[in-house]
């Protein structure tokens, strides 16, 4: 198995805090693999460092043998990983297929293109291709809907199709189901296995552990900056210190 | 636009084209039909559609957008100095002047967003102004402002007659309605590139910035070089409306780059409605229209309109009404602007788009209501 993502002896503190500490971590190609643990962690702080948002004081984030760190968010969506954020940052003013073709553009057009003589109804393919993504992922009778409009579910769902639309090699998912309703959870996981199975390497953080036991292939813990455990979602279930430190000494 | 056959851009150019190019007709029974009038519809409307292609579709305000109208002026007025009194070239290097002062402009203004790229637009244009008015004295002419001379050289015209010469168009003068007839293929034409922009990916981009910029970023566009560009066009448009200005009336003063220049195309933009395609034309026409007649108006005329009110009265209206014709004009319109943007956010634009559905609502009603007396009767 080829390592996609290598993320190595990570460090970030804020002023007195140290958010990070340390950390490795090893992401497969075509696996899911979830990072867990309780508020304030560092989970996103990690994924932060990841997609250029913060830099971390020390340590390297190399993605596909590339060393990330330094580099604009919008290369490091040109290089293949997408991030999809836990409260839905969607463009609220276009229609729900606008804001799927904006990435659709972007993954064609690169960094930067001026075409203003161009007409967008004479982009069929990517509209088919963003059509395609969209009834994928469920929105299909959405797609003329003013995306500002929309339920938070399917905002979050609009905002994954964003990310499929670019076909990354890497997706990266901020808590993907956080303040959706029960079915609404379920859906999504459905949704996120039926990638899983065209092989897209994913990092989900999540809170939910019905939704981190149905897809992660490979879970790693994350508590006060620091990777307690890493392993299989047998592994991690069974060990104490997990059980200690995220669960309260709980059972799972 | 919610008739397909207004989908087609082809229908949309055609049926455009069709109304400037008979506006001296249409406007004549509100006394708007003669070419000084025209031509300033036009200018403006130039002006205001390029200032909406920025603040419209990215959401950035330019508080300084005049400075570019300024440099279109003097650009224009030192090619008939210096080269000809033909209008091509003093419409085309005026236009691409100010494009590189919207590159220098730009590109520093765009290192800021929000309420602080306003005020930087707005220190560069009253930088510029206070500039030509002082330092630059030998190429503004400073107070007095650029004029034509007997003395100009004018390489490609040869000597001139008697007389200050007058602006033309391969030999056709252009004053009355060929001037008006120029300005109106040119807006024409910055209506198309608008357009286009406006339908295009490009434009789309542009639209998705003003949403979410940050989230641009995170999809993979650098959002910079759009935003240059795009205020670098908008530049142009003003550079070509300045030079319109000098073609009517070959002269050029530092005050075309006031902050009040660059506020008036500001108000145009919002009262027809920011974003939308006509909108600014709207504006324009609407700010044009207004000062045109609410300033040649003066206590006499409206001794003459309120004459069937009892003297008292006539007195007491003419006396409120005066301060808001002649030199307070700006009254009338500060007025209507605050309703505006009170009653009608979207500008006049959506005024029309309310009152269309308005109407439509009301056919829609009578057709079920008959159809239910006709179910009655039966």
């Amino acid at each position: 198995m080829s390592i996609v993502l290598s993320i190595k002896n990570v460090d970030k503190t804020f002023g007195g805090l140290h958010a990070l500490g340390d950390i490795n971590l090893d992401i497969e190609e075509g696996k899911t693999h979830a990072i867990i643990g309780p508020n304030g962690a560092g989970k996103s702080t990690l994924l932060n460092c990841c997609i250029g948002r913060l830099i971390p004081d020390n340590g390297t984030v190399e993605f596909e043998g590339k060393n990330m760190i330094g580099m604009q968010p919008h290369e490091i969506n040109h290089a293949g990983m997408v991030r999809v954020f836990q409260t839905p940052e969607i463009f609220p003013d276009l229609t729900v297929l606008q804001n799927v073709l904006i990435p659709a553009l972007a993954k064609r057009d690169g960094i930067f293109k001026f075409n203003p003589f161009k007409s967008l109804s004479a982009e069929t393919a990517l509209e088919a291709d963003a059509v395609h993504v969209l009834e994928d992922m469920g929105l299909g009778e959405h797609i003329f809907k003013h995306a500002g409009s929309m339920s938070r579910g399917d905002k979050r769902r609009l905002e994954l199709a964003m990310g499929l639309v670019q076909h990354p090699r890497l997706l990266l998912l901020d808590e993907p189901t956080a303040g959706m309703a029960r079915h609404d959870t379920n859906r999504t996981i459905d949704l996120l296995k039926r990638i899983k199975e065209r092989g897209m390497t994913k990092i989900i953080i999540e809170h939910d552990m019905h939704v981190v036991f149905s897809l992660a292939d490979k879970i790693s813990v994350l508590a006060q900056g620091r990777i307690i455990a890493s392993g299989t979602p047998d592994e991690i279930r069974g060990d104490p210190k997990v059980q200690e430190a995220y669960l309260g000494g709980a059972e799972l | 636009m919610s008739m397909p056959l207004l989908r087609n851009d082809w229908v949309v150019m055609a049926l455009f084209t069709a109304v400037v190019l008979s506006a001296p007709i249409w406007l004549s029974p509100i006394g708007a039909g003669y070419p000084d009038l025209l031509q300033k519809f036009a200018i403006f409307g130039i002006f205001a559609i390029g200032f909406n292609l920025l603040f419209g579709l990215t959401g950035y305000l330019s508080f300084g957008h005049a400075v570019f109208l300024g440099i279109g002026s003097y650009t224009a007025v030192w090619s008939f100095k210096l080269l000809t009194m033909n209008v091509i070239p003093a419409v085309v290097f005026a236009t691409l002047l100010a494009g590189v002062f919207a590159v220098v402009i730009g590109f520093l203004s765009l290192r800021r967003s929000g309420i602080y790229f306003s005020i930087l637009t707005l220190a560069f244009a009253q930088m510029s102004y206070n500039l030509a008015y002082s330092v630059l004295t030998p190429i503004t002419n400073g107070e007095t402002g650029l004029q034509l001379t007997m003395n100009d050289p004018r390489v490609f015209d040869g000597p001139s007659g008697e007389g200050l010469p007058s602006t033309t168009l391969f030999g056709m003068d252009m004053s009355g309605y060929p001037g008006f007839y120029f300005c109106a293929v040119l807006l024409i034409i910055a209506f198309f590139i608008s357009l286009r922009i406006f339908n295009s990916p490009f434009g789309l981009k542009l639209r998705a910035i003003k949403s979410n910029q940050t989230r641009m970023k995170y999809t993979g566009f650098n959002t910079k070089p759009y935003l240059l560009t795009v205020f670098v066009i908008s530049g142009m448009y003003a550079g070509l409306a300045g030079s319109l200005m000098a073609i009517t009336d070959p002269l050029a003063g530092a005050e075309r780059m006031q902050w009040t220049a660059s506020g008036e195309v500001v108000l145009m933009t919002i009262l027809g409605g920011a974003g939308t395609l006509l909108g600014p034309l709207f504006g324009a026409g609407i700010i044009k229209y207004f000062e045109n007649i609410f300033s040649a108006l003066n206590s006499q005329t409206l001794h003459e309109i309120f004459a069937f009110l009892p003297d008292w009265l006539e007195n007491i209206i003419v006396v409120i009404a005066g301060e808001f014709v002649g030199e307070g004009w700006h009254l009338t319109l500060g007025l209507l602007f605050m309703i505006v943007v009170i009653f009608l956010p979207g500008g006049v634009v959506e005024g029309i788009r309310r009152a269309s559905a308005y109407i439509r609502k009301l056919f829609n009603r009578s057709e079920t209501d008959e159809i239910a007396l006709s179910a009655e009767k039966e």
